[in-house]
């Protein structure tokens, strides 16, 4: 080996202070990741263990191997409840998209059109969904579309509002410029207003997932207990009703699982987009 | 536009005239040239340096074939080093293309470097106050920002730009 080529494989000194500083970060990346686990394993074993000291009977507190069997043995109930529960959030959350955003764009146009709409928009948004289901009960005959008209209304706020403060937060000079280059409404909205409003609207989108879970499993309940249906709200007030605890916590592990992953999914979307040019998706280091 | 490239970016007067990328490309990558950034086609915003940051604008500026160059302090935020580069290349584009340039600034140096006319103007209520002319001939480099004539027109210009303020001249002038 010559001396240059050893030379280019000797790392650079590092000083104490840095490697301390390396230590640090390299234990807290790992902590990230391995405190919550802890406290979860430690959590569940503390759970199964009241179950049996205490000796709580599976109807009221199953222990944490009861859920976990149930939920494979009942899986095909599960799994089919879980298909109408997540049909009934993803139709929500892209009926919230196509008009929150539909909506902002209208807003966005006229000053006008915004004073005269957004109100009703926030009535809708304040009254407790559960009170508004008896009378879309009454006027509105298919199950889906009750099911979606509710959980729509929980989800579609979030993206409306956001969407209209970034449409409306867009550069000033970045508009002068438009201007100045006689572009129409049309093209300020398509090249400037849509895409400067994008963080606002991803931070909506990831609020507007979790609201139309919330929405669809709302829904389900209210209207579960007026009849016809199988999602996974429905399967747990069944169980409810059965006394058949573990397949209620398995039905509940399911839908908190599936929040999880749509936010997940939903944080990643948003970092697929903005990684390159918005400050929220910039790492510390410049 | 921070989301677009520099590409994008250039191309936004023509594309808000209809016309398409490929049928821009061209004068974008001539224009872009120009302004020494080939090769920073793709690149972001935040990627680039103030200094580039400007000459974007530059190119997106003359891109259009203006036959007026409107600038309202566009080196104000950059450091000296960059600010002098800048006017080396901006006034080396404008004999290339002999565009109309109406540059606002805050600085007397730069005003005297760059102009053949300057125009001084007051506040309260904003207004013309004094023209003057610089006469020293084109190409302006390096030697001229040192030179004696320069440094006579830079104590005029601030003579006026004092007055225009409601101040006293120099003593002795």
């Amino acid at each position: 080996m010559s001396a240059t080529e050893t030379a280019k494989h000797v790392p650079l000194p590092v000083d104490a202070e840095e490697q301390r500083r390396q230590k640090m970060q390299r234990a807290e990346r790992i902590g990230a990741w391995v405190l919550p686990a802890l406290i979860l394993v430690l959590a569940v074993f503390m759970w199964d263990r009241i179950c049996v000291w205490n000796e709580i009977p599976r109807y009221i507190l199953p222990r944490p191997g009861d859920v976990i069997s149930t939920l494979y043995q009942d899986w095909a109930i599960l799994s089919g409840a879980l298909v109408t529960t997540l049909k009934i959030t993803f139709l929500s959350l892209l009926l919230a998209v196509v008009g929150g955003v539909g909506l902002a764009v209208l807003f966005a146009q006229s000053k006008w059109v915004e004073m005269s709409l957004f109100p009703f928009a926030i009535v809708l948004q304040v009254t407790p969904i559960v009170a508004v289901f008896p009378l879309i009960n009454i006027y509105v005959g298919d199950q889906l579309t009750k099911l979606l008209l509710c959980a729509w209304i929980v989800a579609f706020f979030p993206v409306l509002s956001n969407t209209v403060l970034g449409l409306n937060s867009v550069d000033r000079n970045l508009l002068d410029l438009f201007k100045l280059n006689g572009a129409t409404r049309w093209q300020t909205l398509r090249y400037l207003r849509l895409p400067a409003a994008m963080p606002y609207f991803l931070g909506g989108l990831k609020i507007a997932g979790g609201l139309s879970l919330i929405g669809a499993v709302v829904a389900e309940f209210v209207a579960g207990s007026a009849g016809q249906s199988s999602g996974l709200a429905s399967r747990i007030i069944e169980a409810g009703y059965r006394l058949n605890a573990p397949r209620l916590f398995a039905a509940l592990l399911l839908i908190s699982f599936t929040g999880i992953l749509i936010f997940l999914l939903l944080s990643w979307i948003s970092h697929l987009m903005l990684r390159r040019w918005h400050e929220s998706a910039l790492t510390a280091e410049r | 536009m921070p989301w677009a490239s520099v590409f994008d970016n250039v191309w936004l007067p023509l594309r808000l005239q209809g016309i398409s990328r490929a049928a821009a490309a061209k004068r974008i990558a001539e224009v872009l040239e120009r302004v020494r950034l080939t090769g920073f086609e793709n690149a972001v915003p935040r990627e680039l340096s103030g200094g580039m940051k400007m000459r974007v604008s530059i190119a997106r500026g003359l891109v259009t074939r203006p036959r007026v160059l409107l600038m309202d302090e566009p080196f104000a935020a950059l450091d000296e080093i960059t600010r002098f580069k800048l006017n080396n290349d901006l006034l080396e584009l404008w004999q290339e293309q002999k565009f109309t340039a109406v540059f606002v600034t805050h600085s007397v140096f730069e005003s005297v470097f760059l102009a053949n006319r300057i125009v001084v103007m007051a506040a309260k209520p904003g207004r013309i106050f004094e023209e003057m002319r610089v006469d020293a001939p084109y190409p302006r480099d390096e030697a001229f920002r040192t030179s004696v004539e320069y440094a006579a027109y830079t104590r005029k210009a601030s003579d006026i730009l004092f007055n225009a303020m409601g101040g006293i001249p120099h003593v002795g002038h």
